[in-house]
């Protein structure tokens, strides 16, 4: 097998083993960069200088005798909304196009710490918003399956570049979708960690409420050995959860005898393409081969999540990005005075989607519409949590589709905001009740990567890794190939 | 509920928006299309259902009130697109 083939777990046996150095291992991806990314596009900033020079210490601290860590000397790519001292830090917007931040988010400070060699930023839909990147403000990324078909978003670049092998892991961001959805899209695993597990210091907020960060990975064992590094407490983020990590490898060997598994119908009705529904099928059969018990359960207000969430979310982030106005950092335009210089620069540098976010959360807020909208979405919201909590106590983790279908066409609906926002329908929910959820492909569809995706109690990661680590083991349909990127 | 064109520039006036009149007939549209799809929540019977914020049991998280090292103001000011003595320069305010 080929270097780039291979996984974090894999490679961090040939490191420790001297079988290969980082430098040698960071220089095959930055070439696999070269070649494939001018078309994938997978990434906004390519840091090979960079790479190279944490590489070299890497092996250094590696030749002089130090312990490190697992995914020390590991090439990984972070979604271009992580802050990195030094680097562009871009939210593929056009008003933060030149901005190099000052300091490094705690995702990245951890992940450096731990030795990982960062090889670039990765292209998402503007601020985290969408679910194709097709509204990224620079280009669009292709999906490594197929180069008409978007790669899913808002997180599409850190999929396709871990389904390319352009990086051996990425992180993305997730509000109502945006791990999971393009991780089914490009056939990589994706976990949405439970609210508060992983800080969010230097993450640029979408919605502050639902925005989480998380790993994309080859397979289930690299998602906890990568939410091993990341997550924990930070006393710089006030939502980070006061609870202490457990190491996630630990779950994996477990077996699932017994596990009781719920299968909401509401995620299996209309709008779930019957390709999709036929995969889910198939896997909740292999987990009761597995000796798991399923059963058909329901969630009653998932049909309210998504339009409870475009209001909140919109109304979170109508408040985030107040913030860019031209004075500190990002896009100036001038204009006669500061307030048109504000909206000048704003109505300049944001895209459409943006904009018409920003809009809604607006009207959300505004007088008069406030209880009609946005107080009664947050009320909506806790039925969405309660119905999660009662099934929760009946189950260990639910399993329903990651999106209603394969990865669409570009252009299929970005003249159609709800037909887009409606990509989001499966997810949504899991981000207004706060609990994790992982998507791992399973099997293909006229050559599309299908995606499941395991829903578990709160700070129930552990759960979820130990059935997607199961489900891995025992079918082939769990590892599917990108076979068309020779051709690319 | 019907937004008028009116209602968008006014929308846009509180959120610093400058749109063009393409935009504005747009935007009109995209609000009354989804907000239009929102009144599917008045179908949710909310009465006495406690609103959720954020999902965290977490209220006021304190920390010590200790001195600590901030940004450095060069740094601070790296990004900015006008600065003039240490400061960050903006259009004549009054």
């Amino acid at each position: 097998m080929a270097l780039i083939d291979l996984t974090a777990h894999e490679l961090k046996d040939l490191l420790q083993k001297n079988k290969i150095s980082s430098e040698e291992l960071t220089r095959e991806y930055l070439n696999r960069i070269s070649i494939l990314d001018e078309k994938i596009r997978a990434f906004v900033t390519v840091t090979g200088e960079l790479a190279l020079q944490q590489a070299g210490k890497i092996d250094q601290r590696r030749a002089a005798g130090e312990a490190l860590g697992a995914l020390a000397g590991i090439p990984m790519a972070l979604k271009d909304n992580m802050c990195t001292r030094g680097v562009k830090t871009t939210c593929s917007s056009q008003i933060l196009n030149n901005f190099i931040p000052p300091y490094d988010a705690a995702v990245t400070e951890r992940l450096l710490t731990a030795g990982a060699v960062l090889v670039g930023k990765c292209n998402m839909d503007e601020f985290a918003m969408g679910s194709s990147t097709e509204n990224s403000g620079f280009f669009k990324t292709k999906n490594p399956y197929d180069e008409k078909a978007v790669p899913g978003g808002s997180s599409g670049g850190s999929a396709a570049a871990v389904a390319a092998s352009e990086a051996v892991y990425t992180l993305g961001s997730d509000t109502g979708g945006s791990i999971r959805q393009p991780a089914a899209f490009c056939g990589v695993v994706g976990l949405k960690p439970t609210y508060g597990v992983v800080s969010r210091y230097g993450l640029i907020a979408y919605a502050s409420s639902l925005d989480q960060i998380g790993p994309l990975t080859k397979d289930i064992t690299d998602c906890a050995l990568v939410l091993n590094e990341i997550a924990g407490p930070d006393p710089r983020d006030s939502t980070s959860a006061p609870v202490e990590k457990p190491d996630y490898t630990s779950f994996l060997s477990n077996g699932i005898k017994g596990l009781r598994i719920g299968l909401p119908k509401e995620y299996m009705g209309e709008g779930i393409a019957p390709g999709v529904a036929s995969c889910l099928k198939q896997a909740a059969a292999k987990l009761e081969e597995l000796g798991a018990v399923c059963e058909e359960t329901s969630l009653p207000h998932t049909e309210y999540a998504m339009p409870a969430y475009y209001i909140i979310a919109t109304a979170e982030a109508s408040s985030n990005l107040a913030r860019y106005d031209g004075v500190r950092y990002g896009l100036r335009i001038q204009g006669g005075d500061i307030i048109d210089m504000f909206k000048k620069t704003r109505g300049a540098g944001f895209g459409t989607e943006v904009k018409r976010r920003i809009m809604l959360g607006t009207y959300a807020l505004s007088t008069g519409y406030y209880e009609a909208y946005y107080l009664k979405a947050l009320k909506v919201r806790t039925l969405v949590k309660d119905d999660f909590d009662r099934a929760f106590t009946k189950y260990d983790c639910l399993l329903t589709p990651t999106a209603p279908t394969t990865a669409f066409r570009f252009g299929e609906k970005s003249q159609d905001p709800l037909a887009m926002y409606l990509q989001d329908v499966c997810t949504i929910p899991i981000n207004l009740a706060g609990v994790p959820a992982l998507s791992l492909p399973f099997g293909l569809l006229q050559g599309l990567p299908v995606g499941i995706q395991l829903i578990g109690k709160a700070f129930g990661e552990g759960t979820l890794l130990r059935v997607g680590y199961a489900l891995e083991q025992n079918s082939a349909l769990t590892r599917p190939r990108p076979d068309r990127l020779g051709a690319m | 509920m019907k937004i008028t064109v009116s209602d968008t520039e006014h929308v846009a006036k509180l959120a610093r928006l400058d749109l063009s009149e393409q935009e504005k007939k747009r935007y009109t549209q995209s609000l009354n299309d989804i907000l239009g799809y929102m009144e599917v929540l008045n179908r949710v019977d909310t009465t006495g259902v406690e609103p959720t914020a954020h999902v965290l049991k977490l209220q006021n998280v304190f920390r010590e009130d200790t001195i600590r090292p901030g940004l450095d103001k060069k740094l601070a000011l790296d990004n900015a697109p006008e600065q003039e003595n240490g400061c960050f320069k903006v259009p004549r305010i009054v």
